[in-house]
């Protein structure tokens, strides 16, 4: 199982109602299991340009090519459950236990019981939460850090080519951060899933990244401006 | 307290016609809000033009309403039916969209992302976390319907509000009270069983 290459090219987008364009410009090309991390202040359009790939933002102009295939040709619906999505605020349901969080793309996949119950377990495993102890729990029931393990692997659960995280492991405290940084890292190395990950902490970028990529201001940075030179800096 | 006592058959038949009248009533309201909500929720300005239209509707006296509706339906119970199904609009509708408006938008975000298609949101996600709210609305619908449906009485519905009338017309205040008893009892019963059915909707 390997990753998918995402090609973006001259992309512009802008959320509803919003004058000046969120993402203008962007070209980036992400090979199948690279590890990309985009980096930059708030507002510099690094969330945007993610949720640009699922289409969970439309693009106003360029494209994005999901091994090849032009993403506006492909029904977003069936193409953003080939995707893995996990985003700051994990958004468990809250109505359903970690186990079934955890199959929801497997379900909507119509994978049968036991396969989803197979794979839900090994999910668990590969976040190291013990399946006996954790299926029943309900996201209520979760530290942060938990939590953020169950978004991970609810992500991963569909074997998706890709996988998109915005600032996941955001909201949790700096030593449970880097227990799941070196996870994920291992995770994703191991299944080769193409990631495109965002955050605004440049160590966490370089612990992760293949490839760091800057963005200011709703377009990439070269690494060689000042801009990134001196976001690499001490700190 | 006397009739209540002597005639508790017919009081019973009467509450059991005035509880169906409601839950038919009721049943006809959810399939009409329910659906209007769910697609206003997203729509701002649309839900604000429909809620300021439904609010008008509840602000008509439902004496007038109703009489209106004899002039249009006749006699019976399709009058006082229409005019449940009208007044409870309000509150309904009213309450859909802010249960739906409450959904936390994380989960929202995530179910969109991993690829649930805008019905299975709806149905999946979006009215299973709104439910305990959409559940308190049908409730304080419920309950102002069983007062309402009172009216039903005087045009030859049926229900607890015939034996109130017949009461008003023959000067018997033994019969308007053990009418009035009756109808609150309902109410209240309903209110008592909604309220758990939320609770217990709640803790899931």
């Amino acid at each position: 199982m390997s990753g998918a290459s995402i090609r973006l090219t001259d992309v512009r987008a802008r959320y509803p109602n919003a004058g000046e364009a969120a993402i203008d410009g962007i070209s980036l090309d992400v090979h199948p299991g690279e590890f990309v991390v985009l980096v930059g202040p708030s507002g510099c359009g690094k969330s945007t340009l993610l949720r640009t790939v699922n289409r969970l933002v439309p693009l106003e102009h360029g494209r994005i090519e999901l091994d090849g295939v032009d993403t506006a040709t492909l029904d977003p619906v069936a193409m953003r459950r080939s995707i893995g999505y996990a985003i700051q605020a994990v958004g468990l349901f809250t109505h359903m236990s970690v186990a079934e969080n955890v199959g929801v793309v497997p379900s909507l996949l119509h994978w049968d019981r036991p396969r989803i119950d197979a794979r839900v377990d090994e999910m668990l495993e590969l976040v190291r939460l013990d399946p006996a102890r954790y299926r029943r729990r309900r996201p209520s029931e979760l530290s942060g850090g938990e939590a953020q393990r169950v978004g991970v692997a609810r992500a991963l659960a569909a074997e998706p080519r890709a996988l998109l995280m915005d600032e996941p492991f955001g909201a949790l405290d700096s030593i449970v951060r880097r227990t799941l940084q070196r996870e994920l890292h291992d995770i994703v190395r191991a299944t080769q899933t193409t990631t495109l990950f965002v955050t605004h902490d440049i160590r966490e970028a370089q612990r992760l990244a293949d490839r760091i990529v800057v963005m200011r201001s709703g377009r990439i940075e070269s690494p060689q401006s000042d801009f990134s030179r001196e976001l690499f800096s001490d700190e | 307290m006397s009739y209540l006592l002597a005639h508790p058959l017919r009081i019973a038949a009467l509450t059991g016609a005035h509880l169906a009248l409601v839950a038919a009533a009721l049943a006809c309201a959810l399939a009409i809000a329910l659906p209007l909500g769910l697609l206003l929720a997203r729509r701002e300005r649309a839900s604000r033009a429909v809620l300021a239209l439904l609010g008008a509707i509840y602000t008509i006296p439902s004496l007038a309403l109703l009489a209106l509706l004899v002039e249009a339906l006749g006699l019976g119970p399709a009058p006082i039916f229409v005019a449940l199904v009208a007044y409870a609009q309000f509150v309904l509708v009213r309450n859909v969209i802010t249960a739906i408006r409450t959904v936390d938008p994380a989960q929202r975000d995530a179910a969109r992302g991993m690829g649930m298609s805008p019905l299975q949101q709806i149905a999946r996600i979006e009215v299973p976390l709104a439910m305990p709210i959409m559940l308190g609305g049908v409730r304080i619908a419920a309950v102002a319907m069983v007062a309402l449906a009172t009216l039903g009485g005087y045009v030859g519905a049926g229900g607890l509000g015939s034996l109130i009338f017949m009461g008003f017309t023959l000067h018997h205040a033994d019969e308007i009270i053990a009418g009035s008893i009756a109808v609150c009892s309902l109410a209240i019963a309903i209110d008592v069983v909604l309220r758990l059915a939320e609770r217990t909707v709640r803790a899931n």
